[in-house]
């Protein structure tokens, strides 16, 4: 049955010509060419993923109207397209101007230049953890081989973390913070949503927290943790720790305040049709509650991933997670002749995996959201 | 003993000054096996009245007995369908009807259960739609569903309200059909809320005009005494259906000609005008 749900849910999504006889079609299940079902396939995922300068070009492929399909390709892709190289143009022009006391403000090019140089850095230094490895087996491998009773040592490297490293670093941080401020944030919101008392006891505090910069609750957090975490060979660095709850602190309103909205704005013809059905509360709250907020519940999630992935570099910076944050702080006190154009990487690499959760973050959005979706979305 | 009564419901909306009585004195009563439709301009207070009879709210005064007990909640003994058909739009049509089959017949099967589902989804003759979503339903296949939801429920009555008020003429000529078709079959006790005199005759054994609210009242009685099955197009020219419409069309527009003069006297008071918080 799986394969016809999803041609029919792929009917809706078809390309003008065909939605047009839509109104005409029998109740029963249409059938289509396969081909033209696998390209309605192929522009509703592009069109769940944001990608909507894709759509053209899958349309111009089939053969579908080639001079309207390059109207398009022109507005989606050449224009953004003219956009960025204008800023690049004007970033390299404006950059030569400017002196600072680390040399010459670098362009485009000399940041290019850093995030290359980076990437064979990751290569040399994995190569060098190899080779590490490589040599302490063979060493401990010889003394076993000389006195099977030898107690071998086996060392983890520990050589320093390389831009790819510290990336990763950063986004399992912010992962860890944005987990544990949805577990958070849902189950209260669903609480605040559904009872005026706790709505009322709560929101108080939730308003006066709520605006808190990260900067103020680092301190407290760092006093916490180092009190109540400390074990020095747990599971997760301090610094990691103390980073993640940093972000969850922030990044936990946004979610909460929304999954409260979204419960507390339920059509009450649902809730009529659970009255008239008797659904006991268990039913009512999964099957009724939360899959009619969910939308709303998922926007909130957006807001708060994106608001945590900011909030994550001052933490990172103060708390020296050797992360994104940390890697911009370490380069701003280094001040060597690479370091402005290492910094500008970082904040170019910030804004393009921030700018990627959230599309991930829509894609899913898009996925629990049951309202039919506007033409051209 | 009467199947649903209503004993001197009354039911307003609203505090002091800005309370208006939607519902005043209603005394109703339907018995088992009957259809009764009750028709009213839109804004007379009709979906109030099914609201009542479904326990969706409470009356402020009198009370309602659905047989002999006073009705105290809503409950899938009296499936209501409602005016914007009310389906979940993130469970298919197969979903929608299966939340209320699993929640009252808990103890069946889950073969006996989904042999029950697929039956009202084919008496709908929505099969072919069984995996979609709402949102991409017709509004008359939407209707339906929650035609085929509520009667899979087995309700001891029908609560329609307006069931056929959002769809067009053509659609709702259908569907008019298919609801007499499927009554006929069991003939549960019904009652329907409309704004269309022609499809409470068509339906219905008996007629109460809902006087133009606020404070509605009830008029007198129109008994339906046609033949069933009733064909639409039979209708027109039958003279028992031409006298029926004649009298409930003559009744309503009587009661709203009353409404408006009232209305008129009742605009000669000053409104309340508050100064602007500045």
């Amino acid at each position: 049955m799986a394969t016809s749900i999803e041609t029919q849910r792929v009917g809706t999504e078809l390309p003008v010509e065909v939605e047009n006889d839509k109104k005409t079609k029998p109740d029963s299940v249409r059938k289509l060419p396969s081909k033209m079902v696998t390209k309605a396939r192929i522009i509703r995922m592009l069109s769940l993923a944001g990608l909507t300068w894709g759509i053209p070009l899958v349309r111009l492929v089939s053969g579908e109207n080639p001079r309207r399909q390059f109207q398009e390709l022109g507005i989606l892709v050449a224009v953004p397209m003219g956009a960025i190289l204008l800023f690049l143009m004007g970033w390299s022009v404006l950059a030569k101007k400017v002196d600072t006391s680390l040399g010459q403000l670098p362009g485009p090019v000399k940041v290019w230049e850093q995030a290359v140089s980076m990437v064979e850095e990751h290569g040399v230094e994995r190569g060098k953890e190899r080779a590490f490895y490589q040599r302490q087996n063979e060493r401990n491998a010889r003394l076993l081989a000389e006195n099977p009773e030898t107690e071998v040592r086996i060392r983890g490297y520990t050589g320093k973390p390389t831009y790819l490293d510290q990336i990763a670093t950063s986004l399992k941080t912010v992962f860890m913070g944005f987990l544990i401020a949805s577990l958070a944030a849902i189950p209260i919101g669903l609480l605040c949503g559904m009872n005026r008392f706790m709505m009322n006891a709560l929101n108080p505090l939730i308003q006066i927290l709520k605006p808190v910069s990260p900067l103020a609750w680092l301190p407290i957090v760092t006093l916490i943790v180092s009190a109540v975490y400390v074990t020095n060979d747990g599971m997760f660095a301090k610094s990691f720790i103390i980073s993640a709850i940093t972000v969850s602190l922030c990044s936990l309103w946004p979610s909460l305040i929304n999954t409260a909205l979204g419960v507390a704005s339920v059509d009450k013809d649902f809730l009529n049709v659970a009255r008239v059905l008797r659904l006991p509360w268990y039913t009512r709250v999964f099957k009724i509650i939360i899959p009619a907020s969910l939308p709303l519940i998922f926007a909130g999630l957006r807001i708060s991933l994106g608001v945590g992935w900011m909030v994550l570099i001052a933490a990172e910076m103060l708390a020296q997670n050797p992360g994104l944050g940390k890697f911009v702080w370490d380069e701003f006190q280094n001040g060597s002749s690479h370091s402005l154009a290492r910094i500008m990487l970082a904040v170019l690499t910030i804004g393009i995996i921030g700018f990627g959760l959230d599309r991930i973050m829509v894609i899913f959005q898009k996925m629990v959201s049951f309202q039919p979706e506007p033409a051209g979305a | 003993m009467s199947y649903l009564q209503l004993k001197k419901v009354s039911k307003g909306f609203g505090e002091g000054s800005l309370r208006t009585e939607v519902l005043k004195n209603i005394n109703l009563s339907v018995d088992e096996g009957e259809f009764l439709a009750v028709v009213g301009f839109s804004g007379s207070g009709k979906t109030t009245l099914i609201n009542l009879m479904a326990g969706l709210i409470q009356p402020d005064e009198g009370e309602i007995l659905f047989k002999g007990k006073p009705v105290k909640g809503p409950g899938p003994e009296r499936g209501v369908i409602f005016q914007n058909y009310s389906l979940l739009p993130w469970l298919t049509v197969h979903g929608n009807v299966a939340l209320a089959v699993d929640q009252v017949f808990p103890h069946w099967s889950r073969k006996a259960r989904e042999d029950h589902i697929a039956r009202h989804i084919e008496m709908v003759h929505l099969t072919p739609a069984l995996y979609k979503r709402p949102a991409e339903l017709s509004g008359g296949m939407r209707q339906r569903v929650a035609v085929a939801r509520t009667l899979a429920m087995n309700p001891d009555m029908l609560l329609m309200d307006e069931p056929l008020g959002a769809l067009d003429a053509l659609t709702r000529g259908t569907l008019q059909s298919e609801i007499e078709n499927i009554w006929s079959r069991d003939r549960k006790t019904a009652v329907l809320i409309t704004n269309d005199v022609d499809e409470s005759i068509l339906l219905a054994d008996r007629i109460l005009p809902l006087n133009p609210g606020p404070g509605a009242t009830l008029g007198p009685d129109f008994e339906v005494k046609l033949e069933r099955p009733r064909d639409r197009t039979a209708l027109n020219r039958n003279e028992v259906f031409q006298k029926i419409r004649n009298q409930v069309l003559h009744y309503l527009v009587d009661a709203g000609s009353r409404k408006s003069v009232r209305e008129e006297i009742e605009k000669m008071t000053l409104p309340e005008i508050q100064p602007v918080e500045w």
